[in-house]
């Protein structure tokens, strides 16, 4: 191409437009925000730049008659089972540019896939199935620590509970959105996250972004983060949720921190983040204040006593190596819930590098934990939740069957009000208008209509759970959790069967 | 009577409006034809953008409409049964006096023709078209 | 109660209209000069170029008149009216008894003391019966004269000079249509007649219609030139046709007088349209402002206040709005200002004929003029209805891009509410 590097013509996409069905009314070159689609006065034509296109089907869903098809661009290097076609551009564009490259969303590469290696059990004969439409069918459950031992005093023949219990949060499917700061993704998704949480009787979480000032009527919804750069956290939003998270780390991007760029601070971001316009926002790799486990009990604690205890703390870990340990530690450090988040997490921008090849799978991860948890006699102390891609209700009950209490869920929200994966978040031109503040995009996502979606997405797969719990015989969500017994591997070998705890289907 | 509002917080400026106007108001009512072969009338919604701010609007069939009032032919007039305000294309002598009088602009002169063009609220449908078309909701068919 | 209407016009039918938005059942009677169902007067120069037909003239569908219960009385003249009695008298002496009565006789053409004036080939041009008579002159004579360079005019010298005559315009103030536009649009529109074949002559008039042997032969103007030519056209304006009111006690000035409700000084009787001195917007006096919208609002408001409904009359706000060979032309509210305290912006544009005037008092708009670019020159005429305060946002009023995002937020979105 003309006045670009010529490395752009190895481009990803090719746009296809039908002539026949054309009708020039130029919508693709309105709703394009990378400029791949441009008109022509004097022609009187829509034409296209394709090295811009990222694959985000913005243009190819807004045609009004359809004559738009994005595809992959076929023009083809020869076949290479090392130097597959990505990692050849991404040294192009490095020797371009000298830079760190960067990336958004979940890590993409072709690692195994647990959740598809798999299967549940289903009833037959002996212990009979459940029909969800028929009977009681408990999704419902409570996060927070559990204590070790429950004291009942009978009180004129009737139990008495006398025992004091941390608090906890009651959730009506053990699914929650998770952490995406407002800065990464703009305040409509919020709202809708906000609404879809309230009307479910789940929690949102507001990511490191902080609150923004017209959120906290959602209080009894939302779940506050506390993460490195402590962008936010003064004591009214400490308080203005109904628990805190510590966020230690993320599932996309293990060890190091968060970077929302300057110019994507504008003044809402600037006030709820309690940061100068236009300042880049780096969050450091490690807190501060946190360099061992003490450190994090200190932490926990000095959050309890500015709730007055009224709130369960959460961490959350990146899925690492020693996940297992580290979760040992949290737990004994006061911790009331562990949020563990595997390496196929989303995130709005992180080092490709980083990216897809930092961090273990959730499903080892999880089930790791949970184990070990089990082992240490401490399992009831915390709370587990799971992230980092789970796609489909599958997974959800899958995840809950290997120990989890409940999931989070951020990149299949997303996906949920309109995200198609093209991995473009870092440069805030969204055209869904989900992970840019530009004010003209933005307007995309209609909060109403984020809001039902989402709303939509929680209670289909809520009845999916029901049919597969009914399916295996169980009636509540509490009879899955940790029950491994209703998983068996396939194609798995001795070791990855070991670690997940299953047995492989057929024995 | 219902009427279409328009939800300036969420209009993303894509006139998909404007295009399903066209359409309902073409002779085949097929989106190629209309574009393709027949001749181009205008949208009859007007969808302004200024900055990042954009919305479209509408012939807001007023209750004492002002471009009834001036009409000299008898062209525009509003029907005692629905409440819509309609122009009859074979009265109108394109004296732009409604253009005039209308204060949201939205009569447009199609001066091919000779006469004016202005919204009808889609007689023949259940929901206006620009309503229906709209991707972000931003147009609502209510009463008010 | 009856309701009784002398006149068949615009504010005949508002009234008619106005009356049944409360009272469905009451008899209403039209008393009609005319023998025509109400056209809307300023179609006679459309019909008149062969533009429409006759069949198209009704104002309303033939239905009309029998939906509304409304009998008609065609071609029958009102003479006077007896207020002791309650009755309208007739020329062929029919009598028409009344509850409440409206005068809606609207404007007769003004005729001036011109010599030569009396006998045939001498013409107005306000009535469908006078368009009848220019039509049959079309092919027969080939030289004709308009007196006037107002809008009703230059409408008819158009018409004219389509249909192949040679049409010339004699206009007594410095230029043309002086009442609604300024010099600078009076310029750009006698440029366009004057490329069309239209001879304009400003600052003159008529002193003499020359006849021989009684027929119109030429015209002699004030300065002593001569044009010849065989019929002449007095369309210098009209004047409310207030004679019925002879010896009712009904107040008078220019015209009858009517407060906010459109009644006149004597109870039970009404005016409006062309006929009525009622309030004017702007000036928040009254005054008699001869413009359709306004006959058809009157009309409205007084049959609704006959009907017993009591609502007052907020104003009429003088536009216009006109094409001439394809120029668009509008003019609201005071474009033509008089006095001082009044600012002024101009945009022109003479290459591609287009011109903008907008007038501000105190910031706010009162007055617009716009030539060529009148696209949504609508908001403009909301914003002078409204009072509103425009000086913070008047540039962008100029441009050709005139919309609503050009008006401050909360003024759009208080609008748009609705």
């Amino acid at each position: 191409m003309l006045h670009q590097p010529i490395t752009k013509n190895y481009h990803d996409f090719i746009i296809e437009r039908d002539p026949e069905k054309c009708i020039q009314c130029q919508v693709c070159v309105r709703q394009c925000s990378y400029g791949a689609h441009i008109y022509n006065e004097k022609d009187e034509r829509v034409t296209e730049d394709e090295t811009k296109c990222v694959g985000c089907h913005r243009c190819e869903a807004l045609c009004p008659t359809g004559a738009l098809t994005i595809r992959r661009n076929p023009s083809e290097f020869r076949e290479n089972a090392l130097w597959a076609p990505q990692f050849i551009k991404n040294i192009y564009k490095q020797a371009d540019t000298g830079g760190v490259l960067l990336t958004g969303m979940g890590n993409p590469y072709p690692y195994p896939v647990y959740w598809d290696r798999m299967v549940l059990d289903a009833s037959q004969v002996t212990n009979p199935s459940i029909d969800p439409l028929r009977e009681p069918m408990e999704l419902r459950t409570w996060l927070g620590s559990k204590p070790d031992a429950i004291e009942v005093e009978m009180k004129k023949g009737r139990p008495n509970l006398t025992t004091n219990f941390s608090p906890q949060l009651q959730v009506n499917y053990p699914i929650l959105f998770s952490a995406m700061s407002y800065g990464s993704i703009n305040l409509n998704v919020h709202v809708g996250l906000a609404r879809a949480a309230e009307e479910l009787g789940i929690f949102y979480n507001t990511g490191e972004g902080g609150l923004h000032q017209s959120l906290y009527k959602y209080g009894k919804n939302t779940i506050v983060q506390c993460a490195s750069g402590r962008f936010g956290v003064d004591s009214k939003y400490l308080n203005a949720g109904v628990a805190i998270e510590i966020k230690i780390g993320q599932g996309a991007k293990p060890g190091i921190g968060g970077h929302l760029p300057g110019e994507k601070i504008g003044k809402e971001i600037s006030i709820t983040r309690m940061i100068p316009e236009g300042s880049d926002a780096i969050s450091p790799a490690p807190h501060h204040d946190i360099y061992s486990i003490e450190d994090l009990r200190q932490l926990i604690y000095a959050l309890k006593e500015a709730t007055d205890y009224e709130k369960p703390v959460f961490v959350k870990i990146a899925a690492v190596h020693n996940s297992a340990a580290i979760a040992s530690g949290i737990a004994r450090a006061g911790a009331d819930v562990i949020a563990i988040d595997g390496f196929r997490g989303g995130t709005g921008a992180a080092p490709t590098m980083i990216r897809d090849n930092v961090g273990i799978p959730i499903e080892l991860a999880l089930a790791s934990v949970d184990e070990r948890l089990r082992q240490e006699g401490i399992r009831n102390r915390v709370s587990l939740l799971a992230a980092g891609g789970i796609r489909c209700s599958a997974d959800v009950v899958k995840a809950i069957a290997l120990g989890a209490d409940a999931v989070y869920i951020g990149t299949a929200a997303l996906i949920a009000v309109g995200c198609t994966l093209c991995q473009r978040c870092y440069t805030g031109k969204c055209p869904w208008g989900i992970a840019t503040n530009d004010p003209y995009l933005a307007k995309r996502i209609n909060p109403d209509i984020a809001h039902r979606r989402l709303a939509n997405l929680v209670r289909a797969w809520g009845h999916e759970i029901q049919e597969m719990l009914g399916g295996m015989g169980l009636n509540a969500i509490e009879s899955l959790r940790g029950n491994r017994e209703k998983l068996r591997g396939v194609g798995l070998n001795e070791v990855e069967l070991n670690i997940l705890g299953i047995k492989h289907a057929g024995a | 009577m219902k009427k279409v509002y328009a939800r300036e917080d969420v209009c993303i400026g894509c006139r998909l409006c404007e295009i399903a106007c066209i359409v309902e108001h073409s002779i085949s009512k097929d989106i190629i034809r209309a574009f393709k072969q027949e001749e181009k009338r205008p949208a009859r919604n007007v969808v302004e953008e200024c900055g990042p701010v954009s919305f479209s609007v509408h012939c807001r069939h007023c209750d004492e409409p002002p471009c009834v009032q001036v009409c000299i032919s008898g062209a525009m007039v509003k029907d005692p049964r629905t409440g819509r305000v309609r122009n009859i294309p074979e009265k109108c002598v394109g004296c732009w006096s409604c253009v005039m009088a209308c204060p949201y602009g939205v009569i447009k002169r199609d001066t091919n023709q000779g006469k004016v063009i202005k919204c009808d609220l889609c007689p023949d449908r259940d929901l206006p078209a620009c309503v229906s078309a709209c991707p972000n909701e931003a147009l609502l068919y209510e009463e008010r | 109660m009856k309701y009784v209407i002398i006149g068949n016009g615009v504010a005949a039918i508002g009234a008619v209209e106005g009356i049944r938005q409360t009272d469905r059942q009451n008899p209403i009677t039209i008393i009609a000069a005319e023998p025509y169902a109400t056209y809307g007067r300023p179609l006679i120069a459309n019909l008149l170029r062969g533009k429409i037909h006759e069949a198209d003239l009704a104002y309303r569908p033939e239905t009309f008149y029998r939906d509304n219960k409304v009998t008609l009385l065609l071609g029958r003249t009102a003479e006077k009216i007896d207020v002791a009695a309650r009755r309208a008298l007739l020329e062929d002496g029919g009598k028409v008894p009344y509850d409440k009565l409206l005068i809606a006789t609207g404007g007769k053409p003004f005729i001036p003391p011109i010599q030569g004036k009396d006998g045939p080939d001498v013409y107005t041009f306000t009535t469908l019966d006078d368009a009848g008579k220019l039509d049959a002159l079309v092919g027969k004579i080939k030289q004709i004269v308009l007196i006037g360079g107002g809008l009703i005019g230059l409408k008819a010298a158009e018409s004219l000079n389509d249909r192949g005559l040679k049409v010339t315009v004699v206009e007594l103030a410095d230029r043309i249509l002086s009442t609604a536009f300024d010099q600078t649009a009076g310029n750009i529109i006698g440029n366009r007649l004057a490329e069309a074949g239209i001879e304009v002559i400003t600052e003159n008039s008529v002193k003499e219609i020359v006849r021989k042997n009684d027929r119109v032969k030429g015209i002699k103007l004030n300065d002593g030139q001569k044009r010849s030519c065989e019929a002449v056209v007095i369309a210098i304006g009209v004047i409310p046709d207030k004679d019925i009111v002879k010896g009712t006690g009904i107040a008078t000035n220019r015209g009858i007088v009517v407060n906010d409700y459109l009644e006149t000084s004597v109870a039970g009787i009404y005016a409006a349209g062309d006929v009525a001195e009622a309030l004017d917007l702007l000036s928040g006096e009254r005054r008699v402002v001869p413009i359709w919208p306004n006959a058809y609002t009157q009309g409205q408001y007084a049959g609704r206040n006959m009907a017993g409904a009591r609502m007052a009359y907020k104003g009429g706000l003088p536009m216009n709005s006109i094409e001439f060979y394809g120029i668009p032309t509008m003019s609201m509210g005071m474009a033509n200002p008089a006095g001082a305290g009044y600012e002024v912006i101009t945009r022109l544009s003479p290459e591609k004929n287009v011109y903008r005037k907008l007038v501000l008092r105190d910031g706010i708009l009162v007055g617009a003029m716009l030539i060529g670019e009148v696209e949504r020159a609508g908001i403009l005429t909301g914003l002078i209805r409204n009072r509103v305060k425009v000086s913070s946002f008047k540039e962008e009023l100029m441009k050709d891009t005139l919309s609503l995002s050009s008006l401050p937020g909360e003024i759009r979105a208080e609008r748009l509410s609705k």
